[in-house]
């Protein structure tokens, strides 16, 4: 009796209780194959140790005046520049040149936390923001600053595109001063 | 048409007999390599399927071998590398095969899909055919990509960063994807593990999609050089020993090929800086991926302009995924019904212009892009006050809105004065310095050059000569257009895509074929009304 009936619910296209079992073990199996296909793709992300090594600490005393060090920060060089006065007025004064990503060197010295930097000490990640080559300071720079060789960005002494294809200016590292002469990057 | 009838195959002894009824893989052998018809016409174009084969064989089993000895991990990845070179017994050897096999793999590819492009293989009905093709070329560059990573030289090390960065320019979701590939912010330990991962596990995907190639090829059947549909059996001949021997034929010359790279040259084709281990701290003075990728390298840098709201960097990534998407859906966008260009007389000279474009991108892909290729002038006229009297006087404005009408006041003011050359010098959003100079003598110079760079240089040189007794200079620039490597890769790149996407669309409407005569059209051999041939 219940297969005449299935038959009739058939031919009058009416929901059966197979369809119904259907949709649902299809709805199961989709969302159990989701949760499985979810940990195979999240455990490329950053894992846990990769991300604990996220802070750096840098002693500033070794850095003369008019030098720079790399120092390494998740994986990325981190310029550390210890900035002569003339880089810095350069740098001022060039706050309302022209600039392709606008921003005033105070700006760009400002502490993770907020509270402002000191002119002195500039700490930028050292990737070009066009493809990501470490450009070399001064060498072939007509700001005074940095000068990727890859594709000719020009960067000024604050760090900021001002000429070539890089979108942006080098981003600021988020540092915090420790001491007067370390500071925590990260 | 359908041309292999029912299997000819008939097993010969009691065990293939006994095998036949269970697995017959032999008979599924047969059917497929040796009794398979293929067209009598067959030129030498297609005998390069056979060594791509052959490529992918060497390729997984050199790189078992590699992966026997070499070592993912950023303090030893280089070194185990040499060491395979060097104290490896015939570690030399088979590393050499391994890199110089994939450019080998590559050449013999390029050539089998120009062959393809050239007789229409790509058309009903071989679309899929065509498109699992495409598939297993996208698979090989992703391998050799991951490959070309794995020997942790500084060529490996920035290339890797700078195609990972580029995937960053995506939106939205381009930070998530860099950070999730490379499982880091930057290449480092988990980005190289993975690479090797993974460059282990693409040939045999590439494996797998070869065998659903080769068998939508037999299904399909093998185009021909006319392009025209097999007819009758007589127009086929058995794959053994006619195409069995010719690909042989063909296939050693290109061993031969492959044996003179391995030996005489094999560091010919890869790059000197990848010679020295990666330094995260250091880029080498230019990037540059294997040849084999340089035309989409070239594709990518094409883009140095936004389009709307898209950045210059998205634009270079869309188009180079493009430039491999496009070829995907090539059978819907050639519209035209005669397969070969052997027929299609205009078609078949914007191919051939199509492949030079090719060819000349790769070239510029391995150029630098600012590089000027037609000579140009760069000029630059300086203005200054020689003696004369300095006055100051400070500007300051309500705002930095207003900054603009308080600078122009101030010039005003200090011509007013009588000075002849005026200058303002910024000091802060709503402060500056204006300076003029009266009297004095006027002095111009102009200064040229061949490059931006130079221009410059001259300039500084000129302000340092004379800086001493001038306050300040004016310096008017002309920079002229320059024809570079990048407006040539523009131009490579426009015709390639306009190659797709116009020139055969509508050519394959407008044009009218050759006539294909009639020793091609109608059956020769067995045929009543054979023509002279
Ligand atoms: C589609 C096939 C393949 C292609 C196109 C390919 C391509 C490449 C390339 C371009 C390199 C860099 C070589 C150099 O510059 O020195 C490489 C390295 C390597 N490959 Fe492959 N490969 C393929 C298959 C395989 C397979 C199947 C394995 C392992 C089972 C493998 C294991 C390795 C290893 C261990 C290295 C690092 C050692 C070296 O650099 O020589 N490869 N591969
Ligand atoms: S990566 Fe610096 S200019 Fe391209």
């Amino acid at each position: 009796m219940a297969e005449a009936q299935a038959g009739a619910a058939h031919a009058e296209q009416e929901t059966t209780r197979r369809d119904f079992i259907y949709i649902a073990a299809g709805s199961v199996a989709a969302v159990g194959a989701a949760a499985t296909i979810w940990p195979f793709v999240a455990q490329m992300n950053p894992a846990a140790d990769t991300r604990a090594l996220s802070t750096t600490e840098v002693d500033l005393t070794a850095i003369e005046i008019g030098q720079q060090i790399k120092a390494m920060w998740q994986g990325k060089p981190v310029f550390v520049r210890h900035r002569t006065a003339a880089e810095i007025a350069s740098a001022q004064r060039d706050d309302f040149a022209n600039l392709k990503d606008p921003q005033s060197d105070a700006e760009r010295l400002v502490q993770a936390d907020g509270q402002a930097g000191r002119p002195e000490w500039l700490i930028l990640q050292a990737n070009c923001t066009h493809l990501g080559c470490v450009p070399t300071f001064v060498e072939g720079s007509s700001f005074g600053g940095w000068f990727c060789p890859c594709h000719g960005s020009d960067y000024d002494t604050s760090g900021r595109i001002r000429r070539g294809p890089a979108p942006r200016n080098l981003d600021v590292a988020p540092y915090v001063y420790l001491s007067d002469t370390s500071i925590r990057i990260g | 048409m359908k041309i292999h009838g029912h299997s000819t195959y008939e097993p010969q002894s009691g065990f293939t007999r006994w095998l036949d009824k269970r697995l017959p893989i032999v008979r599924l052998t047969h059917d497929s390599f040796v009794a398979y018809p293929t067209p009598r016409n067959l030129n030498y174009w297609w005998t390069f399927g056979a060594m791509l084969a052959l490529c992918l064989v060497v390729q997984i089993v050199t790189g078992i071998v590699l992966a026997m000895h070499y070592i993912p991990h950023v303090d030893f990845a280089f070194a185990s590398v040499q060491r395979i070179e060097r104290d490896i017994p015939y570690g030399w050897l088979i590393q050499n095969m391994h890199a110089v096999g994939a450019s080998m793999f590559f050449l013999a590819v390029y050539i089998h899909m120009f062959r393809g492009l050239y007789y229409g293989s790509y058309k009903a009905p071989r679309e899929l055919l065509w498109i699992l093709g495409c598939l297993i070329y996208a698979l090989m560059v992703a391998t050799a990509f991951l490959g070309y990573t794995l020997p942790w030289g500084q060529m490996s090390f920035w290339g890797a960063t700078v195609i990972t960065n580029i995937l960053g320019a995506l939106p939205l979701v381009g930070e998530s994807i860099q950070v999730w590939i490379r499982g880091g912010g930057a290449i480092d330990q988990p980005t190289l593990n993975r690479f090797f991962s993974l460059h282990y596990l693409l040939p045999f995907v590439i494996a797998g999609v070869v065998a659903l190639h080769i068998w939508a090829l037999h299904e399909a059947g093998q185009n021909n050089p006319t392009g025209v549909d097999v007819k009758k059996k007589e127009d086929t001949v058995p794959f053994t020993p006619h195409a069995t021997l010719k690909d042989l034929f063909a296939t050693s010359l290109f061993v031969i090929l492959f044996a003179v790279f391995i030996f005489y040259m094999p560091d010919a084709l890869g790059h000197a800086d990848n010679f020295i281990p990666a330094n995260p701290l250091q880029t080498p003075p230019e990037i540059v991926p294997e040849w084999y990728l340089l035309p989409f390298y070239a594709i990518l840098r094409a883009f140095d302009f936004n389009i709307g709201p898209i950045d210059s960097k998205l634009a270079g990534v869309l188009a180079m995924f493009a430039s491999i998407g496009i070829l995907f859906v090539l059978p819907w966008l050639d519209t035209s019904r005669v397969r070969s260009m052997r027929y299609r007389p205009i078609a078949r000279q914007f191919f051939i212009i199509f492949v030079v474009v090719c060819v000349v991108l790769g070239w510029c892909g391995g150029q630098n892009p600012g590089r000027i290729l037609v000579p140009a002038t760069f000029s630059a006229t300086l203005n200054w006050t020689q003696g004369g009297q300095v006055i100051e006087q400070p500007v300051t404005s309500q705002g930095a809105a207003q900054w603009d009408e308080a600078e122009q006041a101030a010039r005003a003011s200090l011509t007013e004065q009588g000075a002849g050359m005026t200058a303002v010098q910024r000091a802060g959003a709503d402060r500056g310095t204006a300076t003029g100079v009266i009297g004095g003598a006027v002095q111009t110079r102009t200064v040229t050059a061949h490059s931006v760079d130079e221009l410059e240089a001259q300039i500084n040189g000129v302000t340092e000569e004379v800086g001493q007794s001038a306050p300040f200079f004016q310096v008017e620039r002309r920079i002229p257009f320059t024809f570079t490597v990048t407006t040539l890769s523009q131009i490579m790149t426009a015709y390639y895509f306009l190659f797709f996407l116009i020139i055969l669309p509508i050519l394959g409407l407008r044009e009218t074929p050759g006539r294909v005569p009639d020793t091609i059209a109608k059956p020769v051999i067995g045929g009543e009304e054979a023509g002279a041939s």
